[in-house]
């Protein structure tokens, strides 16, 4: 047994946390919002956000990306040199650099994160571009690679994303995103519009990359068998708040809160 | 003895909140020890918590109280209260589950399946494909199914693509919940020998095996976990 | 030689038609576009006594700048003698009472429609010029507030995205008028609907360019001698228009040509866009002995 076993460290476990949040606070009224989130997050992990609507998962979310400054708390990540940026004390151009360099955004309509208007191929070379790339035939090789890491026919590089499925959409977008390498995802419902069919294989695609790419991830779902197949842990909100949070099996096996055994119970197992 | 794995009056409560807040105390002042290359059996009438213990010791379960403390990478860690990702770590290099059941996921390949924990702690692909493979072989799984997802296969067939996952990688300790229930002789004496080989490789095992024979086989020592009042290690 | 008759300038109308202050808030904000190379300064557009799009901006900017002394040239398409070019030259002359020229040289402001004359600006002359859409990030990103902050922040991948587009498309850049620019390496500028074969003749002029935008109410300015930058990509490089023909009147073979159909039959002429340099080379080929 011992022949094939290499006791390699494991690559996910990282000794610093990549991004640190503290106390992170909105309201909009009496808990409406999102108030008090504190958490770590490390290389490789990946943070699944459950809660239903309007628990505040979606303000959290652009609380920690930078779209939406807080009333209260920090947010901040350790960037590619090792050095700790505050997201809301540095500046528009600092947060831009971030979200289109080590960073990815998954949005749920995948309309509202891709260029409708230019080919798959811009769509995907966009970033580069952006970070300075000026090689035409550079651009296209990441664009034929990525829809083939994305299964998406290579032949169709230079066609417009409304020509494409939504599940195509779906991994277009997240393609757009993963060209520029980032450490940190964010996904907002990305499998919420999608057929169950086409779920599983996004799912599984997300599965592969997270894994391979060494992806830290936050993502926001309100489907808890999504939850249970990407996230390590989870953090469950009600009302504004963080009403539990742990090892993703743990929580949904062992719900503490009655908040979360109801969350739980109320789901149909196939 | 070399301990590996360290428990100390382990408790474990659930609270039912959506049936009046109703509390079911499982276990109580739990507390053994087991040490490497041995085999510890938990005995008891179903209900009496064996399944609970294993999924506590895995993390599955929160602990209502007490303390577990594992060996891994080189230093005692204490499971009880952990960090998510110290689980996590602890899940991919120490501590293995091999339960009855597989959790199936879409599209999967069942090669993929049973490569996945060596894959996770960074074996090159070709060398986990070629201990997956003989895994699958040893357990008969026939090898056009290999690359289908384990989604539509029988109950047997799935059971054995999670033994062969669960066997995939040595894990310094090892829980084994009724990993032979339901399967026929030739099968269970693979995984016998998939046991015995965990042992003499130096895995301390913690299992639950209905079936006497097979328990008298791996058995070094039993848990008596009928009487919870008393529950010690004999 | 070219010059025309002046017209009596009309005595009631304010020195070249706008009144002082509007000309004097006009040339304040040349100032800071002329301090801040390629960037787009706001300024409150007049109306002006012709539509949208005839050159109503380009227009103010004469109007700001000129002086009594001043010798103005007007082209559209490259042609002195168009209807645009013709009601503006005679609008100024009736308003500022200032001579006009159809000579390049002979020149020291001169109001544009898509081209750059084809002889060489020298130092003390001023370019103005039409521009319908001033903002280059338009194309791809409606928003003002975006547009002003990508320019903020030098957010510029898009513009890359288009050429990549044109690749993509055709098998080459495929845009050939209006192609953008980077002025002095930081701003991104739309150098106004002029072919991109006069794009070279904006780096480094020693003429000074000023752009103006009249529905659009901005404008912004390229001072001389100011490095211009075509966007283009390290495999696919900047290129001009070329043509395999010579002019037919003049023989030019570097000159920006326009294809005439000439009969019914269909039959093609390249003739130059610039009637004033094709005029002047084929009066020289006539006077040499």
């Amino acid at each position: 047994m011992s022949a094939a076993e290499q006791l390699l460290p494991a690559t996910s476990v990282g000794t610093e946390p990549l991004f640190a949040v503290r106390d992170l606070t909105r309201l909009y009224g009496p808990e409406k919002g999102c108030q008090g989130v504190s958490f770590e997050l490390y290389p490789g992990e990946v943070l699944g956000i459950v809660g239903e609507s309007g628990s505040g998962k979606s303000t959290l979310l652009s609380l920690l990306c930078g779209r939406c400054p807080p009333d209260r708390g920090s947010v901040q990540y350790r960037d590619g040199a090792g050095d700790w940026l505050d997201l809301y004390a540095a500046s528009e151009a600092e947060r831009r650099t971030l979200l289109r360099t080590e960073w990815g955004f998954v949005e749920q309509n995948p309309r509202d994160g891709l260029r409708m208007g230019v080919s798959a191929g811009a769509n995907i070379g966009e970033r580069l571009m952006a970070q300075g790339v000026r090689h035409y035939g550079q651009l296209r090789a990441a664009g034929l690679d990525w829809l083939q890491q994305v299964e998406i026919d290579p032949a169709r590089i230079d066609d417009l994303p409304r020509t494409f499925s939504g599940g195509m959409q779906q991994r277009l977008q997240i393609a757009r995103n993963l060209v520029s390498s980032p450490k940190l995802v964010f996904m907002d419902e990305p499998t919420g519009g999608l057929d169950v069919s086409v779920q599983a294989r996004l799912l599984d695609l997300l599965r592969g990359l997270v894994r391979e790419l060494d992806l830290a991830v936050v993502i926001v779902t309100h489907d808890l068998a999504v939850a249970r197949l990407l996230a390590d842990r989870l953090m469950v909100m009600r009302r504004s708040r963080v009403v539990e949070s742990g090892l993703t099996d743990q929580i949904l096996d062992d719900p503490q809160h009655p908040y979360t055994q109801l969350l739980v119970s109320s789901v149909l197992q196939p | 003895m070399n301990t590996l794995i360290e428990v100390r009056d382990l408790a474990k409560t659930f609270t039912l909140h959506q049936q009046h807040g109703v509390s079911l105390q499982v276990l109580r002042g739990l507390s053994f020890t087991v040490a490497a290359g041995e085999c510890l059996v938990l005995h008891g009438q179903s209900g009496a918590g064996k399944s609970t213990l294993l999924r506590t010791l895995y993390g599955n379960y929160l602990p209502a109280g007490g303390s577990i403390r594992i060996r891994h990478a080189g230093d005692w860690l204490e499971l009880v209260g952990a960090e998510p990702r110290q689980v996590l770590a602890v899940r991919r290099q120490t501590l293995g589950y091999v339960s009855q059941f597989l959790r199936v996921i879409p599209r999967v390949p069942a090669l993929e399946v049973v490569m996945e924990p060596a894959l996770a702690r960074g074996w090159s692909r070709a060398d986990a494909e070629a201990r997956a493979k003989a895994l699958l072989t040893r357990l008969n799984i026939p090898e056009r199914l290999w690359q289908l997802a384990p989604g539509t296969f029988s109950g047997g067939e799935q059971q054995r693509v999670n033994l062969a996952r669960g066997f995939m990688v040595s894990w310094p300790v090892m829980l084994l919940d009724e990993p032979t229930a339901s399967l026929d002789e030739a099968n269970a004496r693979v995984v016998l020998e998939l046991i015995d080989d965990a042992k003499a490789a130096g895995s301390a095992l913690i299992g639950i095996f209905h079936d006497r024979a097979i328990r008298e086989a791996v058995a070094d020592r039993y848990l008596d976990m009928t009487q919870e009042d008393l529950a010690h290690a004999s | 030689m070219n010059a025309q008759a002046i017209p009596a300038s009309d005595a009631g109308y304010n020195f070249a038609y706008l009144d002082e202050q509007t000309k004097r808030m006009i040339r304040r904000a040349l100032l800071k576009a002329v301090a801040i190379p390629g960037y787009q300064v706001p300024f409150g557009g007049r109306e002006m006594p012709l539509p949208y799009g005839w050159g109503t901006g380009g227009m103010q900017l004469t109007a700001a700048i000129l002086g009594a002394d001043d010798v103005l040239k007007v082209i559209d398409q490259g042609a002195d003698d168009t209807t645009n070019a013709v009601s503006i030259r005679r609008f100024f002359a009736r308003t500022a009472g200032v001579a006009t020229t159809e000579r390049t040289p002979a020149a020291t402001v001169i109001q544009t429609r898509h081209r750059i004359p084809e002889t060489p600006l020298a130092a003390g002359q001023i370019m103005v010029y039409q521009v319908p859409i001033p903002e280059p990030l338009r194309f791809i990103e409606p928003s003002e507030t975006e547009t002003r902050t990508m320019h903020a922040l030098g957010d510029y991948g898009v513009m890359h995205v288009k050429l990549y587009e044109d690749i993509a498309t055709f098998g080459h850049i495929a845009t050939s008028y209006a192609y953008p620019v980077t002025v002095d390496g930081r701003y991104v500028m739309d150098p106004s609907p002029i072919p991109k074969f006069d794009n070279p003749k904006l780096d480094r002029s020693p003429a000074l360019m000023l752009f103006g935008a009249g529905r659009e109410k901005r404008l912004y300015a390229v001072p001389p001698y100011t490095r211009v930058v075509s966007l283009d990509f390290e495999d696919h490089p900047f290129q001009i228009q070329q043509w395999e023909q010579c002019c037919a009147i003049c023989g030019s073979g570097d000159s920006y040509l326009d294809e005439l159909i000439v009969d019914d039959a269909g039959s093609k002429q390249f003739v130059c866009s610039d009637t004033d340099y094709c005029a002047q080379r084929a009066q020289q080929q006539e006077s040499r002995p």
